[in-house]
């Protein structure tokens, strides 16, 4: 049998694509990389999303990624059922594209953070965190500006009451998210949005000091196998 | 007014010319027409007033600079040496690394967001332009006291900058400095280094070889940014005019910085350019003189080809346009479509100006009619060089002898570590730090706070031979040092860097400079330069380590007063496994606390007495360079057999904060005993050639054994584990105690 083969998607200004692209194959699978200006998804298995500053965020992060034509191609899957992760820079395109509800700030603080953030594992019912155990503690780096989490109380009440926030800061909200929401996922749970990085903790020798980001990866591919 | 061509000069040889305001003096003037045989138009006087400024040409300073090139040490690893646009070092395996640090100091000033922002851009193109993948970045900063009303305008703002162009641009921020003395208020320092990673049978340098090869301007729209900035800005002392001068500051924007890296890497891998050179200071006379000056000498260029973001630009301000993001490729005809395509792909604008020409001459054309016509070699080579006058300052004897010891001591030695802990300097710099990506691309071993940047670097680009090598990189200069004794500061700065390097496990190889100096004008400021040039060539020779480039930003000043006198020094290192890298400070429970090399009573200059009686007087620490030497092959050989668990250089603040920043690396505390016999002594001297490392108990006699055998001086002084520091008989404090101190000054400060 060959290996899962994840599509890691690179817009103009991504920048942790060699990382998703490599973090896919310490886990095993194959990471086939994807063009924003090539509506074609290559038939992956899987799609990641990396962070940046697509385009520069000019407008607002992820506003223009969402137009461009892979986008075409991937919006209708991923409502299809197709597994999407995306991390940071692609949380905010995922929100943008309307896959995911709600938007990403500014942060709270007003300045770009960098740091190791604990993290709390609120769902292990998508693809992409069923090796995780429900309230599982892990460490993940996160790194950006934009990543305080609102939506309106609407919304924010059915992804409470539907199980749909995966992922909860711990030990301080970094940003000022909305009841400390780091990560979502869709109804169906094949589409999930995070601020923090799980491709920069897989490796003991590089990152940040965990390797909890493995976790993302394992299942993702274990997903695969028994789908 | 009307286009100033060759035939109009010619015609009007007596037409005053705005030289003096273009900063040049009447002898440099002169000397421009006689190179022509008449007065330059317009646009040739604007080539040689930004290629003859101080900033370019470096006139005042080539005499001293010199002795990098003729002391330099032998160095099989040296690939490139100065004088490009950055030096170039084998690190085994087919790989090279190209390394260089430069200042935007002066515009940081006047706008610190887009000052730092794009002194980080600037750095990142030179390495680009040397066929490298830029892989990471650092920064030393220099601020006014930090309590003091500006420090809160300029800071925030430079970290901002720093933060937003390096970030946006994917290169990890994996270290630097961040000092405050109130000498830098009005000066602030902002230098950037830049690390990029190529193979070795990759290099590319900038030159301009075959006639009928193409040139092409690529990146940016020309714009109205920093026009005049090479030679007034980064060149005079800007005391009360800096509103007038607002405009000349330049706007980055790293989004098109990013391309441009990706879309330069891609054409080094298709093998489609021939030469290639950044636009930097001077802008479009600076890339053409220099290529053309470096190839067969001569050059077609259509000036009106050049695309604009401004329609209304002149010939003159195109030309020293400092607009960012911008590269200049030498291209054979027949492979022009082909880059092409690959700038199309990037979404990158690309325009043939001009082409390689045999005639020797740089000519250049305004819509048909030549407004530019000069040996290149002129305004590139042929600058003026001054042998300024300098001596020794009034009151150095005075200052040298304000001796430090005769301080006085509080003999509660807990609080003067929290104290010293505690101050700005000291401080943990998170505030700073955390708002800097040091994890993008994956490769990032170590960063700050350890001592030094660590990179993983296979995996960086395709076709070259895997390996398990590593690079480090260190920052370090103390102006307090230097304002007492330049040549021991410069090399006292470069021991700090090397040991930093060093004691990660890493084997320094190669040396970049960012000289901060007041006016050379002034005699004294000119003197503490030729002395800190002086030492610092001499150091790197017995160190064994060239130096590959640098930069030199005179006139940090304001009025008459001169910031003290900051040569930083960079130094980069190799790990042949970075598997074996030594993590910073206490890593385990159980583990020996040894201290290398020899404590002396030595306080002049020191961040005691800096901090507890605001003094500088009397002498810095002796450098002692075989001593540095013999410590890192000490480190370096213990790491590679894999015998340390930990380590730390000391150096401000001398053991008592070695100790405690150990403590505090991971929350793991000690237990130890000083060896001489004043406490006060051993706990804040800050003599050099120093470092802390921690090994297992079983591993202590094998390295003592390594420690005798280069004559290292090698102390142990107890164990790691527990959750204070304790100095047995003299202090004990908490780690949470010694955090909440630490880590409280800089959010205090700035929010």
């Amino acid at each position: 049998m060959s290996a899962a083969r994840v599509g890691v998607v690179t817009f103009p200004g991504t920048l942790d694509d060699q990382d998703a692209a490599r973090a896919v194959r310490h886990a095993g699978g194959e990471a086939v990389p994807l063009w924003h200006a090539d509506p074609d998804l290559k038939g992956v298995d899987a799609v990641f999303l990396p962070g940046g500053f697509s385009y520069g965020d000019y407008l607002r992060c992820g506003a223009i990624s969402r137009f461009a034509p892979l986008m075409g191609e991937l919006i209708p899957a991923a409502k299809a059922g197709l597994p999407v992760l995306g991390t940071c820079n692609g949380f905010q395109i995922l929100c943008e594209a309307h896959l995911l509800p709600g938007a990403l700030m500014r942060n709270a603080g007003l300045h770009y953070v960098c740091r190791d953030q604990g993290i709390r594992v609120e769902s292990n019912t998508t693809p992409w965190t069923s090796d995780f155990t429900e309230g599982q503690e892990i460490v993940l780096p996160i790194k950006h500006g934009e990543g305080r989490y609102v939506a309106d109380e609407a919304t924010l009440s059915a992804l409470e009451a539907g199980d749909q926030v995966v992922f909860r800061y711990t030990g301080g909200n970094p940003n000022g998210s909305l009841n400390d929401i780091a990560g979502i996922r869709n109804e169906a749970g094949n589409i999930v949005g995070l601020m923090p990085h799980p491709e920069h903790a897989v490796e003991d020798l590089t990152g940040a000091p965990s390797t909890d980001g493995r976790g993302f990866f394992s299942s993702i591919l274990k997903s695969w196998v028994n789908a | 007014m009307s286009l100033d061509t060759v035939k109009r000069a010619e015609d009007t040889p007596d037409e005053p010319q705005p030289y003096a305001a273009l900063g040049m003096k009447i002898d440099e003037y002169e000397r421009v027409r006689a190179i022509l045989g008449r007065r330059p138009t317009g646009s040739e006087l604007a080539i040689y007033s930004v290629m003859w400024s101080e900033h370019c040409s470096y006139k005042s300073s080539k005499v001293h600079l010199r002795q990098f090139a003729t002391k330099a040490p032998k160095s099989e690893a040296l690939l490139v040496g100065m004088g490009e646009n950055a030096g170039v070092v084998d690190i085994g395996d087919g790989w090279a690394a190209t390394f260089k640090i430069e200042s935007h100091n002066h515009p940081s000033y006047v706008e610190p967001h887009q000052g730092a922002a794009t002194g980080v851009g600037g750095i990142v193109r030179d390495i680009m332009s040397m066929g490298a993948r830029p892989i990471a970045v650092m920064d030393a900063l220099r601020f006014g006291a930090a309590d003091a009303p500006d420090t809160r305008r300029v800071l925030p703002g430079v970290v901002e900058g720093i933060s937003h162009y390096g970030n946006c641009l994917g290169l990890p921020n994996i270290g630097g400095e961040v000092v405050f003395d109130p000498c830098y208020i009005g000066n602030p320092l902002v230098n950037a280094l830049c690390v990029g990673l190529l193979r070795k049978d990759q290099i590319k340098l900038a030159v301009a070889p075959g006639p009928g090869n193409k040139v092409v301007l690529f990146g940016a729209l020309t714009g109205p940014d920093g026009i005049g900035g090479a030679s007034v800005l980064a060149s005079a002392t800007f005391e009360d005019e800096s509103q007038a001068k607002r405009p000349s500051v330049q706007v980055g924007d790293p989004f098109m910085e990013k391309l441009l890296i990706e879309c330069c890497l891609e054409l080094y891998q298709a093998d489609i350019v021939v030469g290639i050179q950044d636009l930097g200071a001077a802008g479009v006379s600076c890339a053409t003189t220099e290529l053309a000056a470096k190839g067969t000498g001569g050059m077609d260029v259509r000036l009106d080809l050049v695309p604009l973001r401004d329609p209304s630009l002149r010939p003159e301000e195109i030309l020293m346009s400092e607009s960012q993001e911008r590269m200049m490729a030498i291209v054979t005809p027949d492979n022009i479509d082909a880059f092409m395509a690959i700038c199309a792909k990037w979404d990158i604008p690309s325009t043939v100006i001009g082409e390689v020409t045999d005639g020797g001459r740089l000519v250049m054309t305004w819509h048909g009619e030549t407004i530019v016509d000069i040996p290149p070699g002129t305004a590139v080579d042929e600058g003026p060089v001054y042998e300024r006058p300098f001596h020794e300052p009034a009151g150095q004897v005075a200052l040298n002898g304000d001796d430090p010891n005769l301080l006085g001591r509080s003999s509660d030695l807990r609080a003067t570590l929290l104290e010293l802990l505690g101050s700005p300097n000291l401080a943990s710099k998170e505030w700073v730090t955390s708002q800097y990506d040091r994890y993008v691309r994956g490769n990032t071993v170590l960063a700050q706070p350890a001592d030094a940047g660590v990179l993983r670097i296979s995996e960086v680009m395709p076709g070259a031979e895997e390996t398990t090598r590593g690079i480090a990189l260190a920052t370090d200069g103390n102006g307090r040092y230097a304002r007492l004794d330049p040549y021991a500061g410069a090399q006292l700065a470069l021991s700090e860097a090397y040991r930093n390097v060093a004691v990660t496990g890493s084997t320094p190889l190669a040396v970049t400079n960012c000289l901060n100096f007041g006016s050379p004008e002034d005699p004294e400021v000119m003197w503490q330069f030729s002395e800190a040039v002086r030492g610092l060539a001499d150091a790197c020779k017995i160190l064994g380590v060239p130096v590959t480039g640098g930069n030199v930003s005179f006139y940090n000043q304001t009025g008459s007063t001169p910031i003290h006198p900051t040569p930083v020094v960079g130094v980069l290192g190799v790990i042949d496994n970075v598997a074996t890298r030594v993590r910073t400070g206490f890593t385990g429970d159980g583990d020996k606390v040894i201290l290398l090399g020899d404590t002396d009573e030595e306080f002049g200059g020191s961040e005691w007495a800096h901090v507890t009686h605001g003094h500088l007087g009397g002498l810095p620490p002796q450098a002692k360079l075989e001593s540095e030497r013999d410590l890192a092959l000490v480190l370096t050989e213990a790491a590679s057999r894999g015998l340390l668990t930990g380590s730390h250089d000391l150096s401000d603040g001398g053991l008592a904060i070695a100790l405690a920043e150990a403590c505090l690396a991971q929350g793991i505390g000690c237990t130890v005993s000083l060896t001489g016999d004043d406490a006060f002594v051993d706990l804040f001297s800050e003599s050099s050639a120093r470092a802390l490392v921690t090994v297992r108990p079983e591993s202590f006699d094998a390295f003592a054994e390594l420690c005798a055998t280069h004559e290292v001086p090698c102390y142990g002084l107890g164990a790691t584990g527990g959750t204070t520091l304790t100095i047995e008989n003299v202090l004990e404090v908490p780690i949470t105690e010694l955090r909440e101190t630490h880590t409280a000054t800089l959010p205090g400060i700035f929010g």
